[in-house]
């Protein structure tokens, strides 16, 4: 995302403290991630100090302090998904993608994540990639819908 | 669109819109719910508008919320008579919309029982619909979320009106007080007594909030309920604010669903164009707006205070519970908090009366209640009972039961703090009291069924090992506690559990609850504390295989 967008998005929120949480979530849906940089510019601009944007920065589990790759894999681990095997479906993307629950991989490729519950429990397990929900998922059809993402 | 100015323009408003729409001319409702969605739902939405399009057909057209029956999705529901279609495909399309025209019904995509073949063609004929009373849900499939007039046909803002025009702000607490309407987000106390002590705090500023956090795991009602009929919740809030003497509200919800996002946002703007928000609604001389505030991510920012917390602006962390927030919530001021499902059912008891509600449900537990069927179910989906219902018509006549052969085992209600009974309690009813003496407190409503297979300890590690990765860290006993007591559960699992273990277990159990700050922390080892009371033998039995394992010569 280019400079100019994030410098809109905090313009927006200028001289309104209480809205730290609203700037960095949308910072962080265009960005996919946090920089230091523009945390410092969000604290000086809504006039909060910098330890104040990094305490909810690094408290909510939606922003992202490192860069993350292109493509958001996300596998439910809900309550229904795991009794319906989400584990060994997490097992088989970690197995897939070479990683460890929140990590990127060298090429920037996926970023593994895991998180509950998305509410579609009615037809979990799920996949989820950049969004797009995979429903009854089964560790052998998982490597085909992620060969669908460079 | 003009500001309405008075209850009368609504209604003559309302009468346009009706007076433009035939009840005779063939609808079609496709599912855009949560399940839906993930079953490409969007897709064949697309398909449908392509062929009215092309063929010009003569029939209303809606993607709406949740129908329900999510796991027989994509769901389409044709009118009038609602026929229901499962599992429908793009390719399915220009069929249906030729036989919608006609009168007639595509029987190979209507319901049939998976074991005994029979088909049923109708929503009230079907099993899983049958046995419901769909009071909040039953609009959901007439509804296009991101019209107000679909609202306003079917009865909307209609109760609001009757609120302001008719009643003082007193005799609409009065009416949720006699209509003993309990909180549904988990504790079940009562909605009006919550009201009342925010409305009596001395301070003038005061707030209303909806909670539409849901984060329990396998619930997924609140979703449904905010995203297929916002506009509904949103009149339970601007009557609560009338009564209590509120000036702002708020709706808290979640980042990560667009499309509840989207309505939610959307049904607020028309609410402003309409003048159902805004300065002297209706002429009344109430003033009153809403804001859309969002949780980002973290379980524990569901919790009331911490839920305020992150509304100002900061990290969800909760405050002890000897403050409450109907008194000192939100900037210090008196802020009243109820979840999605008590909101939606505000305007009814408005509009149909408190005694019509209390006609509903068991003897303290009132009206219908939403609850998330899934697990290891055949039919499972959103489903609305009153009040009372026997599980077993729950898991068995709605749920058609368990899948592939298997045999029921336990029923777990209220995810992460809730707990599970052995299916031989099957005939409890759903009840607040009933199911909290049980060990399986509702919850916000979340029920999951699981078969024979399904290993408890192992389900008692999963739930604490999810509440350690949620927990905030503030206090001492939710921190550690919890860690501990994940350190005990996941040793018995791996095969290294010791004598002592359980006795460790019910220790660290009692203090977590005693000494913890909120409710996360309270109720964190509640599955594990019903677990023991039904499943010890698999503990102890777990146990004495590791030890035996151990003392075996290598």
């Amino acid at each position: 995302m280019s400079e100019q967008m994030i410098d809109s998005i905090i313009e927006k929120y200028r001289g309104k403290p209480g809205a730290v949480i609203h700037a960095l979530t949308e910072i962080q849906h265009e960005n996919h991630w946090l920089p230091r940089e523009v945390m410092q510019k969000v604290a000086d601009a809504l006039g909060v100090a910098f330890s104040q944007v990094m305490h909810i920065a690094s408290f909510y589990k939606t922003f992202s302090l490192t860069p993350k790759g292109r493509h958001e894999v996300h596998v439910c681990t809900g309550m229904t998904c795991h009794l319906r095997g989400g584990a060994k479906l997490m097992e088989k993307v970690a197995e897939i993608t070479g990683l460890k629950l929140g990590e990127t991989d060298a090429e920037a490729r996926f970023t593994l994540e895991a998180g509950s519950c998305l509410g579609s429990c009615s037809i979990g397990p799920e996949l989820i990639v950049d969004g797009k929900h995979y429903g009854r998922m089964t560790p052998e059809r998982a490597a085909d819908v992620l060969k669908q993402y460079e | 669109m003009p500001r309405l100015q008075t209850a009368a323009e609504l209604d003559e408003l309302r009468a346009g819109i009706l007076a433009s729409r035939d009840a005779a001319k063939p609808s079609i409702a496709v599912c855009g719910g949560a399940a839906c969605d993930g079953l490409d739902s969007a897709a064949l939405g697309a398909a449908f508008a392509a062929e009215i399009q092309r063929v010009e057909a003569k029939l209303d057209f809606r993607v709406t919320g949740c129908h329900g029956f999510c796991n027989k999705g994509p769901n389409v529901i044709v009118g009038p008579g609602d026929v229901c279609y499962f599992e429908v495909k793009p390719e399915d399309v220009a069929e249906i919309v030729s036989c919608a025209l006609k009168g007639e019904v595509v029987e190979r995509l209507v319901y049939r029982h998976p074991q005994t073949g029979e088909t049923a063609v109708h929503m009230n004929e079907i099993p899983f619909y049958k046995h419901q009373m769909r009071v909040l849900t039953g609009d959901i499939p007439r509804i296009d979320p991101t019209r107000i007039d679909d609202y306003l046909a079917v009865g909307g803002y209609g109760a609001l009106a009757k609120a302001l025009s008719q009643m003082t702000p007193d005799e609409v607490l009065a009416e949720v007080k006699k209509a003993n309407l309990r909180g549904r987000g988990g504790g079940g106390f009562p909605a009006g007594l919550k009201w009342e002590t925010t409305k009596n705090a001395p301070e003038k500023t005061k707030y209303v909030i909806v909670n539409g956090h849901e984060g329990e795991s396998a619930a997924f009602m609140d979703r449904a309920m905010l995203t297929g009929n916002p506009h509904r919740v949103l009149e339970g809030l601007i009557i609560g604010g009338y009564a209590i003497g509120a000036q702002q509200g708020f709706i808290y919800t979640r980042h990560d669903s667009p499309s509840m996002a989207r309505h939610v946002t959307r049904a607020l703007e028309q609410a402003r164009e309409h003048g159902l928000l805004g300065e002297n609604i209706l002429s009344s001389g109430f003033n009153f707006d809403v804001e859309i505030h969002y949780d980002v991510g973290i379980f524990v920012s569901g919790e009331s205070s911490a839920l305020m917390r992150s509304i100002e602006g900061n990290a969800p962390e909760p405050r002890p519970k000897y403050i409450r927030t109907s008194v000192s919530g939100i900037w210090d001021k008196p802020s009243n908090l109820n979840n999605v499902e008590t909101w939606a059912n505000v305007p009814e008891i408005i509009s149909r009366g408190a005694d019509w509600f209390t006609s509903i449900g068991s003897e303290r537990s009132k009206g219908t209640k939403l609850v998330s069927l899934s697990g290891h179910v055949v039919n499972s989906g959103v489903v609305e009972v009153p009040m009372g219902t026997p599980l077993r018509t729950i898991v068995f006549d709605i749920g058609g039961g368990v899948p592939d052969g298997k045999a029921p085992k336990a029923i777990h209600f209220g995810g992460a703090m809730g707990g599970s009974i052995p299916i031989s309690m099957i005939d409890a009813p759903l009840d607040f009291d009933g199911m909290s003496k049980l060990g399986a407190p509702i919850g916000a409503g979340g029920l999951l069924v699981m078969n024979e297979d399904t290993d408890m300890v192992e389900i008692a590690r999963y739930l604490l090992d999810f509440l350690v990765k949620e927990s905030c860290g503030k206090c001492t006993p939710c921190r550690e506690g919890m860690w501990q007591m994940l350190k005990i559960l996941t040793n018995i699992t791996e095969g290294k559990g010791r004598k002592f273990d359980l006795d460790r277990l019910a220790d660290l159990t009692e203090v977590t609850s005693l000494g913890s700050l909120c409710a996360l922390g309270k109720t964190s080892s509640d599955p594990l504390k019903s677990m023991l009371r039904y499943f010890k033998d698999e503990f102890e039995t777990r146990i004495a295989g590791n030890s035996a394992a151990r003392s075996q010569p290598k």
